[in-house]
């Protein structure tokens, strides 16, 4: 059987590849049209990481991509063969990378704190997002901030919140009791 | 006493701010949401949407979706399993009066996006490649979505929708009072269609447990009406469905009613006898819900000095064929101002779209930003600032109402730290006198309001051996922080930590309470848990006195607190019992309790309850890019008691950036000629992105209430009420341009 597009790859074909998600290593067979997003979501049970619109128009899927933020959704997971990916589920292990997961990044603290979240549905795709930001090291004030975080709708608004916990977590101290 | 309601006298949690008890599941992914549940069998229905807006399916043809491998069935309406008959079967607990739409049941098409055909298939991408090979063939009929078109087809709907109040009857000589009034103004108002569109698209995880049972995750803002739907459609016993819903993913109204994909992962799922998931895609948002667009026309006619002498307020909203959905649109200008002679009407007009829904504050962001833009144009009418004419024009009582005195009102307080805050007293109100570089600075006010409700809930609480606290109740956390301020509540109430309480909701295993909505969740499942943990508190008390030479054994339960854990005579600490030993004396591991909260029938036989805010808003325009930056908004609040100053602050932060978005940006927009949302994807129907948005303070004034034992009157709505108003004055200030038509975008600024 054949795929509709006249692909001539059948419809049951798997490509091999290996990632290391949230620092363990996979070797996953995975079919060339499953998103990234998908293949952690649906066959990797990691659902920390949301599908919002399945475009790359929200952000919710936001994960790191060695390092650097990608929309998920957008993101073939053939297209990624080797690479080191960090979702919401592994923000903490990076923030501890020798310990365990016990304890939370500063970013996540920082938004529990800011409260710079209320459903949650965007929250994973903030976190990921902001520290994707500060890696990038192009921010350094909160109108910078506010531009390089509006890939990530937040239906309830938190968007003051959300500033106000990452410029803590850039500046320490920087926004103290701002969030009340 | 209402300040207060912990035993001691003082609150401990409640009043301070606390972050939120679900914020680490939140920040590390492990909160699960309706279509994130995993079953051993589950497949993945796809939904087929309409392409045409009105006429009827000629054929189906699903041999190719079929024939692809992994695709377990096609259902559409020629070979849909049978279900309820009747249309009552079909009514949700918030049901407005009608024929509620049922997915797949004929060949009609009654509007564009419609769910014609569920493919389900083994895997997802599967079932999304089959349903692109689903071929339907229609018989396409002309559409109206136009509601100015439809205008002459307005009705003023003949059964009332429950809960919904109709326009009272006119009262005074209000034609007569606005010819005779020195001052008059009369002006057309519209808002556009918005869609909630939560982060978390819509999805329902039906899964089999064998036997006819099944547990279902359910985006729903509370899961009692999910399970009443399906067991009502099904046929299915209520013990037999067991419906969750730990996280929502925002609801803003669009989870208040069960929607289709319930209907089809649960049709699914009982015909093939193994779990179904149906996931809606963004776009696949615009094919139910919506906030309806309405035709507004307010005439007022005042005095030289702003004394309102005549107020009109008509609005024509839009509704479906087989509903008649009703929100209360006019009647805010009755109860907002004080006139003697008034006419408030209300009509629906049947358009060519689903049935529109409850939307985040629904009516009042309607129909306040009308008359509050109407009553900024009366105040440069006469010269007025803003504040002093609706000062001048200021009730006690509510005139819609049999006069009825509000049971709180501190919206004057709200005017005045709200001006203070934001620096009101410097503004000049000549149009286009403030300017900064190449833009210019616009100051506006306006005045939210919305009804502070009460819904009957049931809730329960558990206090273990271990001296760990459960209390919950069926009803949503949208969002809101229910979970949060329920634990503060409990912990007070019984005098333990936060967390040796833990808050659990959306089971419908746990005590029934009504959907999360209308602001009344706080004050509904808070009584309720509160009056269930003064039950446990109670029966731990006769447990202490019961004790051998207990040191309560001569103390009455009015003199004792509970207090870190223990019952202690008040202000004698040392003379007190632990909850655990009391337990453990009596021989009990675990006290439980049952209540209910419930509206209080004097109090509202005697007031009238609404919350109130006073909204100012600083825009900067660039004119010659049609650019309108909002700069700096205050909302300042008089909603009661305020539980929690950290998650009750972000309600309004969020309020206020949905009523920006209504302003400025959201807007979904109909090609009449298909009958169809041309904008549906967040690439081109805009909401609030972070660079949107500056600088927003939001103040809580001192209020007073006694609607409930908590004081608190609810936040969900009252942060977006008016805020939109308080934009568009503020535009008008900076500019000079009027705009009655939200929202302002470049066009508008630039016409």
């Amino acid at each position: 059987m054949l795929i509709e597009s006249g692909s001539p790859v059948p419809a049951d074909t798997k490509v091999g590849i290996s990632l290391t998600i949230n620092g363990e290593a996979r070797a996953l067979q995975v079919a060339p049209w499953t998103t990234l997003l998908d293949l952690l979501r649906e066959q990797l049970d990691l659902t920390g990481t949301k599908k919002g619109c399945d475009h790359g128009q929200c952000g919710a899927c936001t994960m790191l991509v060695n390092g650097t933020r990608v929309n998920a959704c957008l993101t073939l997971a053939v297209m990624r063969d080797g690479a080191e990916i960090t979702t919401v589920e592994g923000l903490a292990r990076l923030a501890n990378p020798g310990g365990g997961s016990n304890g939370l990044h500063p970013i996540q603290e920082a938004f529990i704190e800011h409260d710079a979240f209320q459903c949650g549905y965007c929250t994973s795709g903030q976190l990921c997002s902001s520290v994707g930001m500060m890696n990038e090291g192009h921010a350094h004030s909160r109108d910078e901030i506010r531009e390089a975080m509006s890939g990530n709708l937040c239906r309830c608004g938190a968007y003051t919140n959300i500033v106000d916990a990452i410029e803590d977590v850039m500046q320490p101290g920087a926004t103290q009791g701002a969030a009340r | 006493m209402v300040a207060t309601f912990s035993s001691t006298g003082r609150d401990t949690f409640v009043g301070s701010p606390q972050s939120r008890v679900d914020g680490p599941a939140k920040v590390t992914g492990l909160a699960k949401y309706a279509g994130e549940f995993a079953a051993p069998d589950l497949a993945h229905g796809y939904v087929v949407s309409s392409t045409i807006a009105k006429g009827s399916i000629t054929a189906v043809d699903t041999a190719a979706a079929e024939a692809v491998p992994g695709v377990i069935k096609v259902f559409t309406h020629e070979n849909r399993p049978r279900t309820a008959w009747l249309n009552y079967n079909y009514q949700d607990a918030v049901a407005p009066p009608g024929a509620p739409f049922r997915a797949l049941y004929d060949d009609k098409i009654h509007y564009s996006g419609q769910p014609v055909a569920l493919v389900v298939a083994e895997d997802f991408e599967t079932a999304r490649h089959a349903a692109a090979l689903v071929k339907l063939d229609y018989e396409a009929e002309e559409p109206l979505t136009d509601t100015e078109a439809a205008r002459d087809l307005a009705y003023v709907p003949p059964k009332k929708r429950n809960g919904i109040k109709p326009p009272p009857e006119p009262w005074g000589d209000p034609e007569g009072a606005y010819d005779r009034a020195p001052v008059k103004l009369s002006q057309d108002y519209r808002l556009a269609i918005e869609h909630h569109n939560p982060m978390e698209p819509h999805a329902s995880t039906v899964v089999f447990e064998g036997d006819g049972k099944y547990t279902v995750y359910d985006k729903i803002q509370g899961v009692s009406n999910s399970q009443g739907y399906l067991a009502s459609v099904f046929g299915l016993n209520k013990d037999d469905l067991r419906v969750m819903n730990p996280y929502l993913g925002g609801g803003f109204g669009s989870g208040l009613r069960p929607q289709y994909q319930l209907f089809l992962a649960m049709l699914a799922a009982r015909e093939l006898e193994r779990s179904v998931r149906v996931a809606l895609t963004r776009d696949q948002m615009w094919s139910f819900t919506y906030r309806p667009d309405a035709l507004q026309t307010i005439a007022l006619g005042a005095d030289r000095d702003g004394a309102l002498r005549s107020l009109r307020h008509d609005a024509i909203g839009g509704t479906s064929h087989f509903e008649d959905y009703q929100e209360v649109v006019v009647n805010w200008s009755g109860v907002l101002y004080k006139c003697e002679n008034v006419a408030l009407t209300y009509k629906i007009a049947k358009l060519d779209t689903f049935t529109p829904g409850d939307m985040r504050a629904p009516g009042a962001v309607t129909g306040v930003f009308a008359i509050e833009t109407a009553m900024d144009e009366l105040a440069y009418a006469t010269g007025v600032d803003p504040i002093e004419l609706r000062l001048r024009n200021f009730t006690d009582h509510d005139q819609t109402a049999q006069d009825k005195p509000f049971g709180s009102k501190a919206l004057k307080s709200c005017f005045s730290e709200g001006a203070e805050r934001f620096g009101w007293s410097r503004r000049d109100p000549e149009p286009r006198s403030m300017r900064e570089g190449r833009e210019l600075v616009g100051w506006g006010m306006a005045t939210g309001v919305w009804e502070s409700m009460m819904m009957q809930s049931g809730a329960h609480a558990i206090l273990s051996a271990d001296g760990k606290l459960e209390v919950g109740n069926s009803t949503g956390d949208i969002g809101t922080g229910t979970y949060t301020i329920l634990t503060q509540i409990a912990a007070d109430t019984l005098g333990l930590a936060m967390e040796d309480v833990t808050t659990k909701l959306g089971d419908t295993r746990l005590p029934e309470a009504p959907v999360a909505g209308g602001s009344w969740t706080a004050a509904s499942s808070g009584t309720a848990v509160m009056k269930a943990c003064r039950d446990v508190a109670e029966q731990a008390f006769r447990l202490a006195r019961q004790m051998e030479n207990s040191p309560l054994a001569n103390v009455d339960l009015d003199r004792v607190v509970f207090t870190g854990g223990r019952i202690e005579v008040a202000g004698d600490p040392g003379r007190g019992v632990s909850l655990v030993e009391a337990m453990r004396a009596g021989g009990v591991d675990r006290l439980e309790a049952t209540a209910q909260g419930a509206p209080d029938k004097d109090f509202n036989d005697a007031y009238e309850a609404y919350t109130h805010s006073a909204i100012f808003a600083e825009v900067k325009v660039d004119e010659e890019l049609g650019q309108v930056r909002l700069t700096r908004v205050v909302s300042a609040v008089a909603a009661g008691k305020i539980l929690n100053p950290k998650t009750a602050r972000s309600q309004i932060l969020g309020g206020v950036v949905m009523g920006i978005g209504s302003a400025l940006e959201e807007e979904s927009m109909l090609d009449h000629r298909l009958g169809r949302f041309m904008n549906h994807n967040l690439g081109e129907y805009h909401v609030p992105v972070n660079a949107d948005i500056y600088d927003i303070d939001v103040i809580f004034v001192d209020e007073e209430d006694k609607a409930n034992p908590l004081g608190v009157k609810g936040l969900g709505e009252i942060g977006i009420v008016g805020t939109a108003a308080a934009i568009a004055n503020a535009v008008y200030h900076a500019t000079g341009k009027r705009i009655r038509h939200l929202p302002i975008t470049v066009d508008k600024i630039l016409a």
